[in-house]
């Protein structure tokens, strides 16, 4: 395992410990202050399981009250916290520190309000993100980011990652459907972003909490917009004989002015492993297969699936399949969705990248990857979220071999600057946390991170709020791990990823 | 020669002057750094066409973005815009118009309310109001549409955040934050913005009537149809004479719903959606591409308030409240009408002072709304808040402000008093 470095132990602090928890126990319900090893072990890493890290104390708060004395308290006490909601994060963002307090969220369960009226739910952070729609969908509404995590994801944690999902394209990612947020500041000032009326005036403070991956404030409440769910959703399967045509194709249905509900593209090693793996009916002949989806009224659907037909057809497609029922949808979609342990069965592990392109760079993109796979002798194998452009790679290796561990994660860190090298963001929707931070100055200059160090600072002058997160610590550029799955096994193999 | 006149005379900048009409960011960041230098304030304009919103502020020097201007790339099946903040707005529509794209968030020009003529601004300057037309409810404002952009900040550093892909995680969503900042955290300089295709047709139902009750009802079941409509007003009866349109013979109050896409999905829509509403035939119209075009344009352009000589308020409220809003405002003399499916209200008020003012902000805040002066008299300017700001807000505001700008040179007092 690669070492990683984390900001500086407080000795002072571990060696309060009893005290500490003694002190939080007068705050809030003392069952609810976790301290012997046995029950900090659960929260030890999220869903990049490649880094773990026991905390100094846990602490399961169940009023936004508590929140707030909670944060006082290691506000004045200089005590680091780390705020985690359901733990499924790819990226490191909830992975303790060795003299944190980690704030375990899990008790802000409940949804508190549907209001119709408004199209919008109020909630509580650690609700799922699918049983927002779980909620609503008996009136025929939904949520619409739909990251593939989504049935055990929170929603706390999405807005605090920015999630997104296979329909970002078109319904944008957390922060593009979010009305408000109560948060509560290191200081335990407790406030609120936004709200049931659009674009709260004065500065964004909704638009920068989200994405800041729990760096400036702990979620307490969210409210967020739902939609009315679409009448008619149809897929294609396309398949390709070169990933260059299938990313003309992608090209040329934007130029259309098509804009699908989601367009999936995999390579044919992962086309292959995942119709071994589900049985979906995939053309595991093709170079390149790509599921593309409409939704809306039927004649919509219609004219843009009859329009996607023509356009696959001019750039060569080998094969077309058009789901007929909504059964043979979600087949199609099956196959892509265990992308991860289908993966298991090539390899005994491997690691997800999450690197963002212009969708044009796609075939260009991939050569390299190619050519890196050469390079390193570490097969690999390509998901693409097509329509915004947001690649993840999923590079096999040994991880009980140290050299080969190492050559996975130089190999990872060499996609992610080729996607900055192309004019693409080192990550679409997984975020920066440990994982990527040290790679943030391939993407942004002393003066940028300086500018976002100073936020940071404005509103949390001690830098206690998830240190040691998303910015490099010494500014050095070294290559850190990825999301690692051993044996087609995360923390949660059940659930879906990326 | 000093060391500052040393660095002044790189350039050909003369810092003796009132206004800066920089072309080039190199002249911009020379300028911050000078102003940063002297603890000099800074008035930012782009093409002036909503300088008049906000509050009055004294600055020594203004800086002119009007020059600072182009397209620096546009990648229509990326879908982004390249361009540089001193932009006009309609130099971008009109690149994007060739392609057959535009901006979804349809930006307000607020030119015919403080000038009677189009003046829809700089790219720039909507970006720092966030002032998001009709689509809003579907599409998300304008912030939404920014992908990426590159400033100077307050010490005359240049800071970039976000990029050109529309997925993208990395560090601190910093354009969202410099979005309706009104030019006081950053001097912009670039800006990446997320086009989309033009739809194929665009049709409206205009339904006569002139009850706002009425008319909110009919919002509320379209837009929580599966019909998936992108614009709702309404017009009361004294506004509907602003509609001469061929297929619009009705003068009086109307409620619009637009409907947009491929033109068999337009017509099955509004078909569905005017059975939805139980409306009859002799109740309805339906503007066609054309007609609906300029409908929501005349909307998105105030028109209805055109030179208009009196006051002009921006209330935004949860669609819910609306109507209890409106019939509290009874007790004034006030002209309005409706967007956003029912949760902005464009309202004119008679004889507005700061009571009347204050009762009004009152009642929005009791909805959980609030309220912007977009137009108001230089007297009740010089006295009322432009913007309303609640304490810890303002703390942590003034914190943000100070690290972009930690002199406060860039439009001071603009936003709040001390911001």
């Amino acid at each position: 395992m690669s070492s990683l470095q984390m900001p500086k132990v407080d000795s002072a602090i571990m060696s309060e410990k009893d005290r500490i928890a003694s002190d939080l126990r007068g705050i809030i319900n003392s069952k609810n202050v976790l301290s012997s090893p046995d029950e900090l072990r659960p929260f030890e890493t999220d869903g990049l399981t490649a880094y773990r890290q026991m905390p100094l104390l846990v602490v399961m708060p169940e009023t936004v009250k508590e929140v707030s004395q909670i944060l006082q308290y290691c506000n004045q006490n200089k005590i680091k916290v780390v705020p985690r909601g359901a733990g499924t994060g790819l990226s490191g963002g909830s992975m303790p520190l060795e003299d944190c307090v980690l704030i375990a969220m899990g008790k802000f369960n409940k949804i508190i309000e549907v209001d119709y009226e408004n199209r919008c739910v109020v909630t509580q952070p650690c609700v799922t993100n699918l049983a927002i729609t779980h909620a609503v969908q008996d009136k025929g509404f939904y949520y619409a980011p739909d990251p593939s995590s989504q049935i055990a994801c929170s929603i706390g944690g999405n807005v605090a990652e920015n999630s997104g999902g296979v329909h970002s394209l078109k319904y944008g990612a957390t922060t593009n459907n979010l009305l408000g947020i109560e948060v509560v500041l290191m200081d335990g000032t407790i406030t609120r972003f936004g709200g049931k009326a659009m674009d709260a005036e004065g500065y964004d403070f909704l638009g920068l909490m989200t994405g800041s991956e729990g760096l400036l404030g702990v979620i307490t409440e969210v409210t967020v917009k739902i939609l009315k769910s679409p009448e008619v959703v149809k897929a294609a399967l396309v398949g390709f004989p070169s990933i260059e045509d299938a990313g003309n194709c992608v090209a040329q249905i934007i130029a259309e002015g098509c804009i699908p509900a989601g367009m999936e593209i995999m390579d044919k090693a992962l086309t292959k492993a995942t119709n071994d793996y589900s049985k979906a009916g995939y053309p595991t002949d093709a170079e390149a297969m790509m599921i593309i989806e409409f939704d809306g009224t039927e004649h919509e659907v219609e004219a843009y699936i009859g329009k996607a037909k023509e356009i696959a057809e001019k750039n060569n497609s080998s094969s077309l399949k058009i789901s007929k029922s909504n059964e043979e949808r979600l087949k199609f979609w099956a196959g892509r969705k265990a992308a991860f342990p289908a993966c298991g069965v090539l390899a005994p592990d491997y690691m997800c990248m999450d690197g963002s392109i212009p969708r044009g760079k796609l075939a260009e993109v991939l050569n390299e990857i190619s050519r890196l796979s050469k390079k390193y002798k570490l097969p690999v194998a390509n998901a693409f979220h097509a329509g915004d452009g947001n690649l993840h790679p999923l590079i096999m290796f040994d991880a009980n071999d140290k050299e080969s561990l190492r050559k996975c994660e130089e190999f990872g860190a060499d996609i992610l600057k080729y996607c900055v090298k192309v004019g693409g963001a080192l990550t679409g929707e997984h975020g920066v946390g440990i994982e990527k931070r040290e790679l943030m100055c391939e993407a942004f200059n002393d003066k940028d991170i300086q500018q976002q160090l100073t936020i940071k600072v404005a509103l949390d002058p001690n830098s206690l709020l998830n240190p040691g997160k998303v910015y490099p610590i010494l500014r050095k550029c070294a290559e850190e791990g990825r999301v690692h799955v051993h044996g087609g096994k995360t923390k949660f193999p059940d659930i879906p990823r990326f | 020669m000093s060391m500052e006149e040393k660095q002044n005379s790189q350039t050909s900048l003369d810092f003796n002057q009132n206004v800066f009409k920089p072309s080039s960011r190199e002249e911009i960041v020379e300028i911050v750094k000078n102003c940063y230098r002297k603890n000099i304030p800074l008035e930012i304009n782009g093409l002036k066409s909503k300088n008049k919103i906000g509050r009055n502020f004294q600055s020594e020097k203004t800086l002119d973005l009007s020059n600072y201007k182009g397209i620096i790339d546009y990648k229509p099946e990326e879908l982004y815009i390249k361009v540089k903040a001193g932009t006009p707005l309609k130099e971008i529509i009109e690149e994007l118009n060739k392609n057959n794209q535009q901006l979804a968030f349809e930006p307000n020009d607020f030119g015919y309310l403080f000038s009677g003529e189009s003046n829809s601004g700089s790219i720039g300057g909507v970006v720092s109001c966030n002032f998001a037309g009709s689509r809003r409810f579907k599409v998300g404002s304008v912030r939404d549409h920014i992908l990426g952009f590159q400033g100077i900040n307050g010490k005359g550093e240049t800071i970039k955040s976000g990029g050109t892909v529309v997925k993208n995680v990395t560090g601190y969503d910093l354009s969202k934050l410099i979005s309706g900042s009104f030019g006081t955290l950053t001097i912009l300089t670039e800006l990446s913005i997320k086009v989309l295709p033009k739809p194929e047709t665009s049709k409206t139902l205009v339904i006569k009537n002139p009850h706002l009750k009425k008319a909110l009802d009919y919002l509320g079941k379209g837009l929580s149809s599966s019909t998936d409509p992108s614009g709702g007003v309404f017009y009361p009866d004294y506004f509907g004479k602003n509609f001469v349109l061929n297929d619009l013979t009705h003068e009086g109050g109307l409620t619009a719903i637009r409907i947009e896409g491929p033109i068999n999905s337009v017509d099955q829509r509004l078909n569905r959606l005017s059975k939805e509403l139980g409306l009859l035939d002799q109740e309805l119209s339906i503007l066609d591409n054309e007609q609906s075009n300029i409908f929501w344009n005349r909307t998105k352009n105030l028109e209805v308030f055109k030179n208009l000589k009196d006051n002009l308020l921006r209330i935004v409220v949860p669609i819910s409240e609306t109507l209890q809003v409106i019939q509290k405002f009874k007790n004034y003399d006030i002209k309005y009408f409706i967007d956003w499916g029912g949760s902005l209200i464009w309202a004119s008020f008679d004889q507005l002072n700061i009571k009347i003012l204050n009762e009004i902000k009152d009642i929005v805040k009791k909805h959980q709304g609030y309220i912007t002066l977009i137009k108001v008299d230089e007297d009740l300017k010089a006295s009322a808040d432009i913007f309303t700001i609640d304490p810890i807000k303002y703390k942590i505001s003034e914190k943000i402000k100070r690290s972009f700008d930690p002199k406060r040179i860039f439009n001071p007092g603009k936003m709040y008093t001390g911001i």
